[in-house]
């Protein structure tokens, strides 16, 4: 097999397939794109690497930006947060980190452990724990199989460093968002850190090189971006129409809102609902869901194809509203008691898109 | 607003030909010019202005309104010339210096811009609160050390758009240090987002100086032509601005040049759905109309290579134009990035010059019948249709990036280079070229709308966010109305609200923009 590498050449096809995949969350891949191209610029390419190249025993750091995009855009990290983690991870374990792996698949979370991956010189891991992103620490498939997201490690610009040991994940996710607020919204941070072999049940592989495919997919064009998109990942469209109404609200470390969007072509007449908390949860109409979370609700760009972004959302803007089927692991029981639309408090239960067709 | 007799004349300043057009209360063309634009501005806006009120008795007297567009500040940039030297102060250490200022601009741009860029630590949260104290000293020391090359300063803080006292205290220092500079603030000029921000501060603060000969030149052609009529230049979203405001903010000109055409190509042919390309004699812009007006562009747009966050018509730009000089190296032809601008007329080959040009190429491959004199092309046929053949692939190419489904639109050239559009290209449902094509631009200045901003800090305690956003569209309705829009036509064209989320109470800055045309009777 060849060693997959993320160059200059195809980390704008990662970015791009970061926002299809983001659902409208994870913020605009582009902050962590150029942090990634400065780093590949200065320390060569970073090597893509599946579970299965590792030992049992080498030592995973999950990591990301946690916290509101909206902030992220405005407050770019300074660049040595990621180092500062996995010092503090090697310190704590007494073993040297292996390998990088986004914690999520999805808006800048997807591209930004590139950086850092590119700065410590070490191989990034093809997988991810969420399959797309999500906004709250219990959000990965982890939780799911009872692992802690403990200890966790938070930094900021001023190289101010966190850890953290809780009970369980939902107090790493209370105390955790209490600790990015107060860092001004936005931090990065390591997460489930724990070795190759406790990493084959939870990981979501081949995850990193989906994005660049689906990016590389949308970039080649030509013709209705859907129909390249179905190519990679089945994709269910929900609709088009202009965005009319944006309201966004930044509290708590998180972006929350809604949108509307006025149907236009074959959908004049029809009015969508987004609403969303870092990522887009559901789609409404007439007061009723025609999609929920977990699937993943992303709006393209009805000309190019890009998946736009939550904070990106403008007035005017026109749009597809597309849909694809959630990784299954969300969709048991366990999974949507965890990330379910009821899990963000809606009286409704999951939809599921999957048997619709684009 | 002087009513006047109603007339408007639109005046299209390209780096070729300066074109001007008399325009009457209902809309109808009644007279128009095409004049070489001169090296000093002053002089191919005024004998243009002239020209074509000579083509109206008392004209000068009638005209109420004078629109002008420019291409200035494009073709600057896209040329890297007459710009001037820009030192960035970014305030957000220890944040942000994982991508530092002008990261990824286009080297040759870069360095014909930036003196110098630094990252001061400083910036504030989204609740106001300083990151780190802001360093004065290190600005200072800044300052020093760029001040025999600074010919102007662009200062972004981390969040000013929420709170810009930093940005404010550092002009000051800029004062002290460096005198009388022009200094942009990137808070005046964008929107949240940090890199596109300060890349568009940094752009308007290197087109000072290309503003204010174009407004000299304008307000000089004016009074030599005794007209007294409002003035006003075009910008991006085709909508006009005073000349004060064009001083402070000339990077908002940008774009404008491929708005105006667009209109006017709208106009011209009464199509509303097409693809327009416009051909001038430095760039060629291919753009999408719909719905009568030019297709925005949803995503950050690129100026000269660099990233900003303007909402500009989706176009895709092309620095090639009639005056494009060709040249050839070890036997590939290489079309500019050079143009012979406005000397096209002595320069050409067609017009007894010695350098060749695309008007040539058009000339030599028989698309541009009655320009010049086509036996001075002799002894350079090979190139210049290798020349032609190469510019058909680009243009092509552009075509189909612009368009964004298989569906075939007509496409309307204008532009005085439009001879460079061949016939029939793939993907094209017939090449329509509307008579007076060639002042397309100056047409569409003329007919630009009026606007009304308003840009207030609302606390949506009291009456609630629906009411406050109500009243900041009234406001902004009434302003465009008091501007001279015609109240039944004044449209929303932007929103835009950022939380100031510091504040206890729900309490947001929001700025709307509306528009309509020119009342005119």
């Amino acid at each position: 097999m060849t060693t997959l590498h993320i160059d200059l050449g195809n980390l704008p096809a990662l970015a791009l397939g970061c926002t299809v995949f983001a659902g409208g969350g994870g913020g605009d891949p582009r902050i962590g794109e150029q942090m990634a191209m400065e780093a590949i610029r200065e320390f060569g390419p970073v090597e893509i690497r599946s579970l299965d190249a590792f030992d049992d025993d080498d030592l995973i750091m999950p990591c990301g930006m946690i916290g509101a995009p909206t902030v992220m855009v405005e407050k770019i990290p300074n660049g040595a947060e990621g180092r500062a983690i996995r010092e503090t991870y090697e310190r704590m374990f007494g073993r040297p980190v292996t390998a990088v792996m986004p914690f999520e698949m999805g808006g800048i979370n997807g591209v930004l452990p590139v950086a850092w991956a590119a700065y410590a010189g070490l191989p990034l891991l093809d997988a991810d724990f969420m399959g797309r992103a999500f906004p709250e620490l219990q959000m990965l498939t982890p939780h799911l199989y009872g692992m802690s997201g403990s200890p966790a490690v938070i930094t900021d610009e001023r190289m101010q460093t966190v850890v953290f040991n809780t009970r369980d994940n939902i107090w790493l996710e209370k105390l955790v968002r209490n600790c990015v607020a107060s860092l001004g919204g936005s931090a990065c941070g390591g997460l489930y850190p724990m070795s190759v072999g406790q990493a084959r049940r939870p990981a979501i592989a081949g995850t990193v090189s989906k994005a660049i495919r689906m990016g590389e997919t949308i970039r080649r064009g030509g013709g209705d971006p859907i129909d390249s998109i179905v190519r990679v990942a089945p994709v269910v469209r929900l609709g088009q129409g202009k965005v009319v109404d944006i309201e966004r609200r930044t509290s708590g470390g998180f972006v929350r809102g809604s949108a509307l969007i006025e149907g236009l072509g074959t959908d004049k007449g029809r009015l969508f609902r987004l609403e969303f908390q870092n990522e887009n949860l559901v789609v409404l109409e007439d007061g009723e869901p025609l999609a929920t979370v977990p699937d993943i609700i992303t709006l393209l760009d009805i000309h190019t194809g890009h998946g736009i972004v939550t904070e990106g959302t403008r007035y005017g803007q026109r749009i597809q509203i597309v849909a694809f089927p959630s990784p299954p692991v969300w969709t048991t029981a366990e999974g949507l008691r965890a990330v379910g639309p009821r899990a963000f408090g809606y009286d409704f239960d999951f939809l599921s898109v999957a048997d619709r067709h684009a | 607003m002087r009513e006047g007799g109603g007339l408007r004349v639109g005046i299209d300043v390209g780096g070729t030909n300066t074109d001007a057009v008399i325009i009457d209360a209902q809309d109808r063309l009644l007279a128009k010019v095409k004049h070489p634009t001169t090296p000093d501005v002053t002089t191919g806006i005024l004998t243009a202005l002239q020209f074509v009120l000579e083509q109206q008795d008392g004209a000068a007297a009638k005209v109420s309104h004078v629109m002008l567009g420019t291409t200035h500040a494009t073709n600057a940039i896209l040329e890297r010339r007459n710009l001037n030297r820009v030192a960035a102060i970014r305030l957000g250490g220890p944040a942000t210096h994982s991508i530092p200022p002008l990261s990824n601009w286009p080297v040759d741009l870069k360095a014909a811009i930036s003196c110098g860029g630094t990252i001061v630590d400083g910036g504030v949260e989204m609740t106001g609160e300083p990151i780190v104290p802001l360093d004065e000293d290190a600005v200072r020391r800044f300052l020093d050390s760029v001040s025999e090359q600074a010919e102007a300063v662009a200062i972004s803080g981390v969040f000013s758009p929420v709170l810009s006292d930093q940005e404010y205290r550092v002009e000051e220092l800029v004062r002290e240090v460096l005198g009388d500079v022009p200094v942009s603030l990137s808070h005046e000029i964008g929107s949240l987002g940090l890199l596109e921000r300060e890349n568009a501060c940094v752009l308007n603060a290197a087109l000072v100086a290309v503003a204010g000969r174009v407004t000299a030149g304008l307000n000089n052609a004016m009074t030599a032509n005794g007209v007294t009529a409002e003035a006003y230049i075009a910008q991006n979203d085709g909508t006009l601005m005073s000349l004060d405001y064009v001083r402070r903010y000339p990077i908002l000109t940008i774009g404008s040049g491929p708005t105006n055409s667009m209109r006017g190509a709208s106009y011209l042919t009464g199509a509303t759905d097409a693809l327009v390309v416009d051909v001038g004699g430095t760039s060629t812009d291919i753009g999408i109309l719909s719905a009568g007006f030019p297709r925005e562009s949803s995503t950050a747009v690129e100026i000269g290579g660099v990233r900003t966050n303007f909402r500009m018509p989706d176009l895709v730009s092309l620095a090639i134009g009639g005056g494009t000089i060709v040249s050839e190296s070890d036997g590939t032809v290489a079309l500019g990035p050079g143009s012979v601008g406005y000397r096209l007329t002595t320069e050409a080959l067609v017009f007894g010059g010695a350098v060749p040009t695309l008007t040539d190429a058009i000339v030599a491959s028989g698309r541009g019948s009655g320009i010049g004199d086509a036996r001075r092309t002799a002894g350079r046929e090979d190139l210049l249709q290798r020349a032609i053949a190469a510019c058909d692939v680009r243009i092509e190419d552009a075509v189909d990036r612009v368009k964004t489904s298989g569906r075939e639109l007509p496409l309307i050239a204008v532009g005085g280079g439009s001879g460079l559009i061949p016939e029939t290209l793939a993907g094209v449902a017939g090449v329509h070229r509307p008579e007076n094509h060639d002042v397309a631009n100056a047409i569409g200045a003329a007919i630009a709308s009026v606007s009304g901003e308003l840009d207030r800090v609302f606390a949506y305690g009291k009456e609630g966010r629906d009411e406050a956003i109500a009243e900041a569209v009234r406001l902004a309705r009434d302003e465009a109305i008091r501007a001279g829009a015609d109240p039944a036509h004044v449209e929303v064209v932007e929103i835009e609200e950022v939380p100031l989320a510091y504040l206890t109470d729900p309490v947001a800055r929001v700025r709307v923009k509306a528009a309509g045309p020119l009342k005119t009777h």
